[in-house]
């Protein structure tokens, strides 16, 4: 007991007063909110790349803050009000589910800037922005369909919203160009990051004959698995080619530095408005890996149909689009379904013979 | 030489009384060794957690906040635990409270029903975790199955059920497929005390169901009855006490507790039924009860200083960039810290200079 004592004096006194760092009064104060830890090597990881983009960006004229961890539970509300206490002008809130707190506390801090990704619900002083992924998975939805010798694929989905609904049907278009027959599965693991489910779910679609894995889900234990049995396996939200460096075959890798960046730079110039942004390739905002552990037709027919999305020549969901229904679905957008109708969707295309669930 | 733990002739008082402090103090030593290795002030870090929070009023209301199903849940969980009766799943209890009062708050959704909605509401959260409660209570009492197992069990089940509610049939119909109700109405919600801060009814509650536990347990013939069936069994069957119909009791007053806490969570800080309304309440609430020493008073102040934990881990992630694995590991060692302390009341260090002599350990 008295060593302890001892040896605890010694640590105190040791360290002193050292972090006392330089007052932070006239910097910028920028705060983030993560749904997962910064190591999750997806989702929240490439957040934290962005934020690191934006301290390389403006150095000392910017103080960036996280919180990580923050489940959309009750205690998101708690999180985000305490880093508006804390004198953050500009902060992120980095899931769907913060939607409802954010809100909240965005009314009570006028004076405050956020910014919401994923949600649909904007104010005067919030903003909403996403990514097109489902762009990236068209892409995936080529290879795929080349790739495939069983002509089944494994999808890891996490919950059935919009966005996750919309990567699915890209795939399958993406897929159904190459091979009009092919087939998905579809597990849902119910969460956006659990390791442990995510390898679960990747083992049963392997065993129910998937021979190339794709995932909706953050972490990269569904390559480390499809690694493992010799499969093939994309990536998901950042770079996961070392933990399958034989498996991956590409990823839909998130790039949220370049906006963070814009954003802060508009808080600094006073030029801050509420909006809404959607980005995909072409913004840069999605991002795909090299093309890798494929042959060399396959990877050109995947790097023309980036450049024809990119430059807008091709559209994921162009029109006519037939729903597991076999009816049309309403073109809205002219050429292909607009904006609304992709943020909202909620049906499966033609070629899936699952069900979403609930509906 | 040797340093040996010998049982004391009888329980300590002075040490009882002192542990927690002895607990909590070695707790801050082990913490600051943590902070210096990490290369931050410990007197600033432990500032940052135990002060500051104190300091303004938005920070002591949301301690309230988050204390508050913290107590509720641990005051019924001492009621079991004095008794001897195990119940360990207060989550779901808390789960099911949560279930049972939303259903009203569904089915009375954009209706015109009057200000009755959210008194029934807490109701039926009462009744839905005392129901529950009661399952793995009967099949102790009827079929001697260990309540610990499937109190336990029942946790899971609950959690399940309640992601099938918000995932189907009370799925908002205008929330894009994310697994969540609609936004309860205003009658269906939990009023917030201070105008544009967080405190809300609940904390009243969770401090009514102190002052209601220290009345019933230490002024009531029942509550002797329960404290004389978990110290003393066989003096409790000479005394003619029903065992068990105490465990029931005692599970149905726990599981009415959680269950309640459950609904006033829901209905209050959420808003709306989601799944992860609860990050772990009904177990954090063991480490409460136990803190507390099953004393209402003493759970109502281990409740505010687990809170205080918490509430002073985000402001140290955020002020001084501490992780939030650290806020865990500290409560970790507090529950340690506590659990060794404790054997201090019944047993005391002793150096023998001589040949050791065992110590009796029977019991």
């Amino acid at each position: 007991m008295r060593k302890i004592l001892i040896a605890a004096t010694t640590a105190i006194l040791a360290t002193g007063a050292s972090l006392f760092g330089a007052s932070a009064a006239d910097k910028l104060k920028v705060g983030f909110i993560y749904l997962g830890p910064i190591g999750d090597l997806g989702w929240t990881y490439q957040h934290d790349i962005g934020r690191q983009a934006v301290i390389k960006e403006f150095g000392d004229k910017i103080e960036t803050t996280y919180l990580e961890n923050v489940s959309e539970g009750p205690d998101s509300e708690r999180s985000i009000e305490q880093l508006a206490r804390a004198g953050n002008k500009l902060i992120f809130t980095t899931s769907f589910g913060y939607m409802e707190p954010t809100l909240k506390v965005a009314k009570k801090y006028p004076n405050v800037h956020f910014e919401h990704a994923t949600g649909y619900k904007r104010d005067k002083n919030l903003s909403t922005y996403s990514g097109r992924f489902y762009e990236g998975r068209y892409i995936q939805g080529i290879i795929a369909a080349k790739m495939s010798k069983s002509g089944v694929l494994g999808y890891i989905a996490s919950f059935p919203i919009p966005e996750v609904i919309s990567g699915i049907n890209a795939t399958m278009l993406g897929a159904q160009t190459i091979n009009p027959n092919i087939k998905v599965k579809i597990i849902w693991a119910n969460t956006w990051f659990d390791p442990g489910k995510e390898a679960d779910a990747a083992k049963a679609l392997i065993d129910q004959g998937a021979d190339i894995i794709m995932q909706h889900t953050d972490s990269p234990a569904a390559m480390q698995v499809a690694a493992e049995r010799g499969k093939l396996a994309f990536g998901q939200d950042s770079e996961m080619i070392k933990f399958g460096p034989k498996a991956q075959l590409t990823s839909t890798m998130n790039n949220w530095g370049p906006y963070y960046i814009q954003r802060v730079k508009a808080e600094l110039d006073g030029t801050w408005k509420s909006e809404d942004f959607w980005g995909g390739l072409k913004s840069k905002l999605v991002v795909m890996a090299p093309y890798t552990n494929m042959p060399d037709d396959v990877k050109k027919l995947a790097m023309e149909t980036e450049a024809a999305i990119t430059e807008g020549k091709l559209q994921p969901f162009k029109c006519p689009i037939v729903g597991q229904d076999g009816k049309e679905v309403e073109c809205k957008g002219g050429t292909h379904l607009d904006d609304g109708q992709v943020l909202g969707m909620n049906f499966y295309v033609k070629g899936i013979d699952e069900k979403i669930p609930g509906k | 030489m040797q340093l040996v733990l010998e049982k004391r002739a009888e329980r300590s008082n002075m040490i009882a009384l002192i542990s927690p402090l002895i607990a909590i103090g070695m707790t801050l030593v082990t913490m600051s060794i943590l902070f210096a290795i990490l290369g931050k002030n410990p007197i600033t870090a432990l500032g940052v957690y135990f002060v500051d929070p104190l300091t303004d009023s938005y920070s002591l209301q949301e301690i309230a906040v988050k204390a508050t199903p913290l107590v509720m849940i641990a005051i019924g969980l001492s009621f079991c635990y004095l008794a001897n009766a195990w119940n360990i799943g207060a989550e779901g209890q808390f789960l099911i409270g949560a279930v049972a009062g939303s259903w009203l708050a569904v089915k009375t959704q954009g209706t015109d029903a009057g200000p009755w909605v959210l008194p029934a509401m807490l109701l039926l959260g009462a009744m839905g975790g005392a129901l529950y409660a009661l399952i793995p209570a009967i099949c102790k009492v009827r079929f001697g199955a260990s309540e610990i197992l499937t109190s336990l069990m029942l946790v899971y089940v609950a959690d399940l059920f309640l992601d099938y509610l918000v995932r189907g049939p009370w799925r908002d119909p205008k929330g894009f497929n994310f697994p969540t109700t609609a936004e309860f109405d205003p009658v269906a919600t939990v009023p917030v005390l201070i105008e544009g801060g967080r405190l809300h009814l609940g904390g009243i509650i969770a401090l009514v169901a102190v002052a209601a536990g220290a009345v019933l347990l230490g002024m009531t013939i029942k509550g002797f009855e329960i404290r004389v069936v978990g110290a003393a069994p066989r003096a409790a069957r000479f005394g003619g006490f029903n065992s068990n119909q105490l465990i029931l009791l005692t599970f149905a007053i726990s599981g009415a507790l959680a269950g309640m806490a459950g609904i006033i969570e829901v209905a209050g800080p959420v808003g709306h039924l989601q799944p992860g309304i609860s990050p772990g309440y009904g177990f954090t609430a063991i480490i409460v009860a136990f803190l507390g020493r099953l004393n209402p008073v003493g759970i109502l102040i281990a409740g505010l200083f687990l809170a205080l934990t918490f509430i002073g881990g985000e402001q140290a992630q955020i002020a001084m960039k501490i992780p939030l694995d650290v806020t865990k590991v500290f409560q970790g060692i507090l529950l340690f810290f506590v659990l060794a302390c404790d054997s201090l009341i019944l047993y005391r260090f002793k150096l023998i200079f001589a040949s050791p002599k065992v110590s009796s350990g029977a019991h």
